[in-house]
């Protein structure tokens, strides 16, 4: 076995491996070099060492602010999403008429593309706020909330499958035990569900914190940053700093790496932070 | 036995991920004509920059290919994106071999890319010299298209309110209005007759939205600041182009037009926020509102435009008035900042054959004849005839203005400002203001200040 495994390695595993280093790491650690550079395309480079990195910084607060932006949009869906997707699993794992189906419409907004959602929740909000004489982009309150609505809108359904998930392998002894102990509802569900439904919940965490914070098409077409870039997030941010002005593609990927770092930095703080509750059953 | 056939599946499967990965990696060109445009020889590629007229340049390239065997691909970017296009697709191996710069500025960002045009035939052919883009030695960019922008209106709705027996000016025809005061008062006299007239408002909505401000922080702020460039002295586009700071001064001036796009449009303000040129030009067709700021490009837009109520005859373009002294000598915005370039990085032979396909368009009979009827450009080449000149009526427009006595043209001197990134800005103010979260003083600040910021930066 270990043999044939050996030797069957090449074969199986080399052309994924292929794709995956043409087609990721090769560009990842391209874009890593240019941002050193100065280049209007990707054959042009011109080495300038960290100037890319102080001029992220130093030219204008744009970065910054999208930073902030995205920090707090970040902090407020995770919270939006997650509580209601919990909620909603809760209930549907009840033996309510018609769960499969509430549980397939909940899903469905999920399969909906990111440009697609942000342009028709900017038809919806932009009608909801006509009577009031406004748009969307009439401040950028109203640009974060339509964020936080389309983005709950589109996630929820799907962390909800996961908890679903995890609610249902709660062993049934457990319930019945805290049952019998007198337990009362609210107690088993911070001091029995919850604990052991926390895998589900890391990686529910997981992914709408990472989502949330790379956030790019939704944002793109329901508010594309305006009014003045005030609802622009890092991802956008660094789109149009890329693609926008001559002159700033290295500024741009420059942005784009300390991004990555940033997403990776936050995304296994979480990871350890979540997984260090996780209890066996 | 078996061993051989569980080997040979092993190897189809393998097979299968190796081709499903290759198949990843193909090209993805968008919006690729049906011509083999991947073959290697003398194809030529052409970067469109105009959306509207991406249909039309793509009969241009069948009959091309048609009659010379030559293909010719045609790829447009969208309305607002062609640099960020241009910089993915020249990057690629099959570049674009054409393309487009926007003049003396866009040069010195494509320098390492244009050819240089000297000894073209197309550039014997151009009519006035000194409109190309030179650089080092050489001619880097050949104008295709002249182009003038104004207020255009819809003189069937502007002859009923003439007829009107309330009206409150003295005037009886458009072509009575010379300057910013009688077109104020015409304006917000048939603001209070709209009803009569049957008009959601005088002015199309004041598009605002992202990506549909070019209209006013381009077009409209080309007026205050090349009046402010010439009386700095001379050349205003180069003045403008060394000009590290800028008063502003005629600030107020374009307060004035834009307050009365503003009060008197289809679409009260707050709204704007979500309108674009195609709706404000929607609206212009189908008679809801009697003017819209717009250039001679926007015929096809609004014939095109289904249920369109606009005659040809009808149509009519009006200079911008700002309420500065002697308007009644200005003219239309006319200019050009579309200049064709050819990929010097491409092969000779694809050089050779881009030149020759621009020399066709522009030279024979059949390309002429795409030029005038259906592309609409005022083309400033020799090879034009009068008779060919532009069959649609707001480039006959554009050169009626051109030709009339005592008018001088606004030449177009936005080329000179710093960046995109200013435009945004002073476009984004312009929606804040709109929507009434920023007073004048401050879009007027934030136009001082990124002008200097964005060309200390370039």
């Amino acid at each position: 076995m270990e043999k044939s495994l050996k030797r069957y390695f090449i074969l199986f595993a080399v052309p994924t491996l292929a794709a995956f280093l043409a087609a990721f790491v090769l560009p990842f650690l391209l874009g890593v070099y240019l941002s050193f550079t100065q280049f209007t395309t990707v054959t042009n480079a011109r080495w300038v060492g960290i100037e890319n990195y102080l001029r992220v910084f130093s030219e204008n607060a744009e970065f910054l602010r999208a930073l902030g932006f995205t920090a707090l949009f970040t902090l407020t869906s995770v919270i939006v999403i997650n509580v209601l997707a919990f909620l909603l699993a809760l209930l549907l794992t009840r033996s309510i008429p018609g769960t499969n189906l509430f549980r397939t419409v909940f899903l469905l907004p999920n399969l909906i593309g990111g440009i697609v959602l942000g342009y028709i929740w900017q038809v919806i909000i932009n009608g909801a706020l006509y009577p009031m004489g406004k748009t969307l982009t009439a401040s950028a309150s109203y640009g974060f909330w339509g964020l936080v609505i389309l983005m709950g809108w589109q996630m929820t359904g799907y962390m909800m499958i996961i908890y679903i998930a995890g609610l249902q392998n709660i062993p049934g002894d457990v319930m019945e035990a805290a049952a019998i102990d007198g337990a009362s509802p609210s107690q088993t569900l911070f001091r029995v569900t919850i604990p052991m439904v926390m895998p589900s919940i890391t990686i529910c965490t997981f992914l709408t914190l990472t989502n949330s914070f790379k956030l790019f098409d939704q944002n793109l077409a329901l508010t594309a940053g305006a009014p003045s870039r005030k609802t622009s997030m890092l991802a956008l941010d660094i789109y149009n700093t890329f693609y926008g002005r001559t002159g700033y593609e290295g500024v741009g990927q420059a942005k784009a790496v300390l991004f990555f770092l940033m997403v990776g930095a936050i995304a296994l703080i979480q990871l350890s932070l979540t997984r260090s509750r996780e209890v066996e059953s | 036995m078996k061993a051989k056939y569980q080997r040979l599946l092993s190897a189809v499967l393998a097979a299968a991920l190796l081709s499903a990965a290759t198949a990843c990696g193909g090209k993805d060109t968008p919006d690729e004509s049906s011509s083999a445009a991947a073959s290697g020889d003398a194809g030529v590629y052409f970067l469109n920059f105009k959306p509207e007229i991406a249909e039309v340049y793509q009969r241009v390239a069948d009959a091309y290919r048609e009659e010379t065997g030559v293909s010719v691909t045609v790829n447009t970017a969208a309305s607002g994106t062609y640099e960020q296009t241009l910089k993915s697709e020249i990057a690629k191996s099959e570049a674009p071999t054409i393309f487009q710069i926007n003049g003396p500025v866009g040069y010195q960002s494509w320098k390492d890319y244009c050819a240089n045009l000297e000894n073209t035939s197309l550039y014997s052919h151009l009519t006035d010299k000194s409109l190309a883009v030179q650089g080092d030695g050489g001619i880097y960019g050949i104008p295709y298209v002249v182009e003038g922008y104004g207020i255009i209106y819809n003189n069937e709705i502007l002859a009923r309110y003439f007829a009107l027996s309330d009206k409150s000016v003295s005037i009886a025809s458009a072509d009575e209005i010379r300057n910013f005061d009688t077109l104020r008062s015409v304006v917000e006299d048939m603001t209070a007759h709209k009803e009569e007239l049957g008009i959601q408002g005088v002015f199309a909505s004041t598009s605002l939205s992202a990506g549909n401000q070019w209209r006013w922080q381009t077009h409209t702020a080309n007026l205050p600041l090349y009046y402010e460039f010439k009386e700095k002295g001379g050349d205003p586009l180069l003045t403008g182009l060394q000009a590290d700071t800028i008063e502003f001064r005629y600030a107020e001036n374009f307060r004035n037009i834009f307050d009365l796009y503003l009060e008197n449009s289809t679409t009260p303000p707050g709204l704007l926020g979500g309108k674009s040129v195609a709706d404000s030009m929607a609206e212009f067709a189908l008679g809801q509102a009697a003017m819209v700021q717009n250039g001679n490009w926007a015929w096809s837009e609004i014939s095109g435009v289904e249920g369109n109520v606009v005659k040809a005859d009808d149509i009519r373009f009006l200079p911008i008035y700002t309420g500065l002294p002697d308007e009644e000598k200005q003219g239309l915005c006319v200019g050009t900042e579309n200049y064709l370039a050819i990929n010097a990085k491409v092969s000779p032979e694809k050089q050779k054959a881009s030149a020759d396909f621009l020399d066709w368009l522009f030279t024979s009979a059949k390309g002429k004849e795409f030029v005038s009827k259906e592309l609409g450009f005022i083309a400033p080449f020799d090879t034009f005839t009068d008779a060919e000149k532009p069959a649609d009526p707001l480039a006959r427009e554009v050169l009626r203005w051109m030709e009339e006595d005592g008018v001088a043209s606004v030449p177009w001197t936005f080329a000179a400002f710093p960046s995109e990134e200013f435009k945004n800005y002073f476009g984004d103010a312009l929606l804040e203001y709109a929507q009434g979260a920023m007073d004048w003083d401050e879009v007027a600040g934030i136009v001082r200040s990124s002008w200097e910021s964005e060309r200390g930066q370039t």
